[in-house]
């Protein structure tokens, strides 16, 4: 029982998980609370990496003040994704260096801010999950979280505990899938060759799942490993952690072979999707 | 400036990224950076407890010596000239090419031997040797490799990586024809052993010697190169003169610094503690010297580099050229270093060439990035490469250099992003839309506006509502009991 007061976290949903797959905010909600965290979401679009990236300085700081006000009553910022949460923690103080005014801010943000899993992890000690997932899976370190925020103990610790899940690692985890935000729009060919790469690496290992704690990351290595027409399930980390791998996998219409067994009798077979989410009606 | 930067093909990059990727040849032989020089760094630097501290050794020598470079400039002259040396000072490429024709000429050169320089490729210097009737000859094997085929090397410490041994051993065949027809080059041992053989008369035959330097050291007035072949010792001890070509943030201070520095550059570079030769040269030839040259100067090129000492880029000048950056590079795995379309590739190039040719010329190498830090992590002088290929970036956009149709997307979008209420609004329509149009596939393999994703990859389909609309409603999510 912790004896701190309940930590209030705002979350950083991030624009791909709020506009393709909002489960992953669900299950990293679950887990938040799960951790005795009071979560709420605040308004929010974007962390501003497409614009900082671009070289668009002035516009990525203006998004950068909207996110800071907006997380300004919050303990903790937590992002499920080691992309977004690098920018606001390691690259939004970049921002505003030498600002009398929002230096200060965009510091106090950073220093509160958190990938999902490192936080579960480091700052609110969580040693285990309780779910459960009878699948073989591999785990990719998505760069910046890898990189910025020292993200690769931590997912892997709270993985091991699922009931049913093995770990097994693939070659190169920590090299890049290719996704690079815009990089893979704007140089597709080399995109597709680095991905490619990571695809090969992801199948030989043999697993049926693929993890990692970015969805940009886990939309490009879905999609070479479903054009090249490999049956290998790809979620984010959260979900997994949090039991919520009821939901099809990305890409995908039907949970297919590494849902958790349905005890009989409980549902219909023929129907492994507990329901339609009810907003998409 | 005449740099010979309308040699450049960077602003082709794209295409000259495409060729790579089909070229099987270079593929092969691209398989021995991802693997080979990684596994071997990794190695080496694990051995050494202190490496980490060395890294930040190294950053903070070069840093106090970039601080200070006027003084250790002239502290380094007053050695050299001290001991017999000539210190040739040049602004520009151009001016570099001169003074070492000028120097060839004065002593009547007809052939120089050649060490191998990255600043004798930046500043074209092969080809403008031959053009006023100076026959260059490169006597490191991987230069002479390409040197026989015309070409820039494709990566700063292995010149020749892009190639497999069977494509050396058909240009070995075509330019050697004095050697019998049916000799055995299957081992590549035999190729070096034959390639030793030609040189050899080369280097007794040469005039002059120009070699590079990793290091100048100020304290001493000494030039460093570290080779694994041996050639340098004889490009640069043989001929009547050795001119030493070297761009003016080689400047370490002291013999003691020197050594730190060495401890991380081949590490680093070829995962070796040490190369085979690190050869320390101090002026001409004494009075009891058995051998040596008996001229001996060095050429200092700015080209540009002193302007980068007082702008965001000066971190670059830290470079010691280990190579480590492209060894680690996805982008420099996929397409090898000719797709950067000047002399330094990777991510040091696409930070250097930049500076060095123009961003408006070099746009695409700063791009060119994944961010995935992998060259930052491994930087034995920590430079941090990402953030300056985001630098570049910047100034592209300020100079309104980037692509239109980048431009207007951005903007599109960040006029919703700024705005998080309408930015609701129209993302939930967008993810209705999108869920609805993907519903029976749950993704896509062809989206408008996307192709560059979808030519090779699906996309997913969106759920449905955004999270936002969903937690705004506090609407059951997907697959979640809320109830205690």
């Amino acid at each position: 029982m912790a004896e701190h007061e309940a930590r209030r976290v705002g979350l950083f949903v991030t624009c791909l998980i709020d506009l393709i797959r909002p489960t992953v905010g669900f299950a990293a909600v679950k887990l938040l609370e799960g951790a005795r965290c009071i979560v709420d979401v605040p308004l929010q679009s974007c962390c501003g990496q497409p614009a900082f990236n671009s070289g668009d300085r002035v516009t990525t700081r203006e998004i950068a003040m909207a996110v800071i006000a907006a997380f300004e009553p919050f303990d903790y910022v937590v992002a499920p994704s080691g992309s977004c949460a690098g920018m606001l923690k390691v690259h939004y103080p970049e921002l505003f260096l030498g600002d009398p005014n929002w230096q200060p801010r965009a510091d106090a943000f950073a220093a509160k801010t958190y990938e999902l899993v490192s936080f579960l992890v480091d700052v609110c000690g969580m040693k285990s999950v309780a779910a459960r997932l009878a699948a073989t899976a591999t785990y990719h370190d998505s760069c910046s979280g890898l990189r910025e925020l020292g993200v690769r103990a931590q997912p892997r610790a709270l993985l091991r505990t699922v009931d049913g899940l093995k770990l097994t690692e693939m070659h190169d985890a920590d090299v890049c899938c290719g996704f690079g935000g815009t990089f893979c729009v704007k140089y597709p060919d080399i995109s597709n060759a680095i991905v490619a790469k990571k695809a090969a690496n992801i199948a030989a290992t043999g697993a049926d799942l693929l993890l990692a704690g970015d969805l940009g990351c886990l939309m490009n290595m879905a999609g070479k490993l479903q054009r090249e027409g490999r049956d290998i399930e790809v979620r984010h980390v959260a979900e997994v952690l949090a039991g919520m791998t009821q939901e099809p996998a990305i890409g995908r219409t039907t949970a297919a072979p590494a849902s958790p067994p349905v005890p009989t009798g409980v549902r219909p077979s023929g129907n492994p999707s507990a329901k339609p989410p009810a907003a998409a009606r | 400036m005449t740099l010979p930067s309308h040699l450049a093909t960077s602003p082709r990059f794209k295409e000259n990224a495409k060729a790579a990727l089909a070229d099987p040849d270079l593929q092969n032989a691209l398989a021995f950076v991802e693997v080979n020089f990684i596994a071997r760094r990794r190695e080496v630097a694990g051995r050494l407890p202190e490496f980490e501290a060395l890294r930040d050794s190294a950053r903070d020598i070069k840093n106090h010596t970039l601080a200070n470079l006027d003084l250790y400039l002239e502290a380094y002259e007053e050695r050299l000239t001290a001991q017999g040396g000539e210190l040739h000072y040049a602004a520009t490429a151009d001016e570099a090419r001169r003074i070492i024709l000028d120097i060839c000429r004065g002593l009547g050169a007809k052939t120089v031997t050649k060490g191998k320089s990255m600043i004798a490729e930046e500043i074209g210097l092969n080809d403008f040797l031959e053009g006023n009737g100076i026959t260059p000859v490169e006597t490191d094997l991987g230069e002479y490799i390409i040197q026989l085929r015309h070409e820039m090397p494709s990566h700063i410490i292995a010149p020749a990586v892009h190639l497999t041994k069977a494509q050396i051993e058909s240009d070995f065949r075509r330019v050697h024809t004095h050697l019998p027809a049916d000799r055995n080059l299957v081992e590549p041992t035999s190729l070096l052993a034959e390639a030793r053989g030609v040189l050899r008369e080369k280097f007794l035959d040469a005039d002059v010697g120009i070699t590079g330097a990793n290091f100048l050291v100020a304290e001493t007035g000494t030039s460093v190169i570290v080779t694994n072949e041996g050639n340098g010792d004889l490009t640069q001890t043989l001929p009547k003169a050795h001119i030493v070509l070297a761009s003016i943030e080689k400047l370490v201070p002291t013999l003691e610094d020197l050594t730190q520095l060495l401890r991380v550059l081949a590490r680093s570079a070829t995962g070796q503690e040490m190369s085979v030769y690190t050869t320390l040269s101090t002026g001409p030839r004494r009075a009891d010297d058995p051998d040596g040259p008996g001229e001996y100067h060095v050429v200092l090129l700015d080209n540009g580099r002193s302007s980068m000492l007082a702008g965001e880029f000066r971190d670059m000048l830290r470079c010691i050229r280990c190579g480590a950056c492209m060894n680690h590079c996805p982008v420099y795995h996929a397409v090898g270093g000719h797709a950067y379309g000047w002399v330094y590739p990777g991510p040091m190039g696409a930070v250097l060439t930049p500076s060095l040719i123009g961003i408006d010329e070099a746009g695409n190498l700063p791009n060119a990035s994944t961010f995935c830090g992998r060259c930052e992590e491994v930087c034995p002088v920590r430079i941090p490469l990402p953030r300056m290929m985001r630098s570049w970036r910047e100034r592209e956009f300020e100079r309104h250099l980037s692509p239109a149709t980048v431009r207007a997307g951005l903007a599109f979008w960040a006029f919703f992003a700024k705005r998080p209420r309408l930015y609701g609004f129209a993302t939930s329509i967008a993810a209705r839309v999108l869920h609805w149009a993907g519903a029976a596939r749950g993704r896509f393999s062809y989206l408008p506006l996307a192709s560059g994703w979808t030519r090779y990859r699906d996309f997913p389909a969106p759920q449905g509502a955004t999270f936002q609309s969903r937690w705004k409603d506090r609407d059951i999510p997907p697959g979640v009991d809320r109830a205690p």
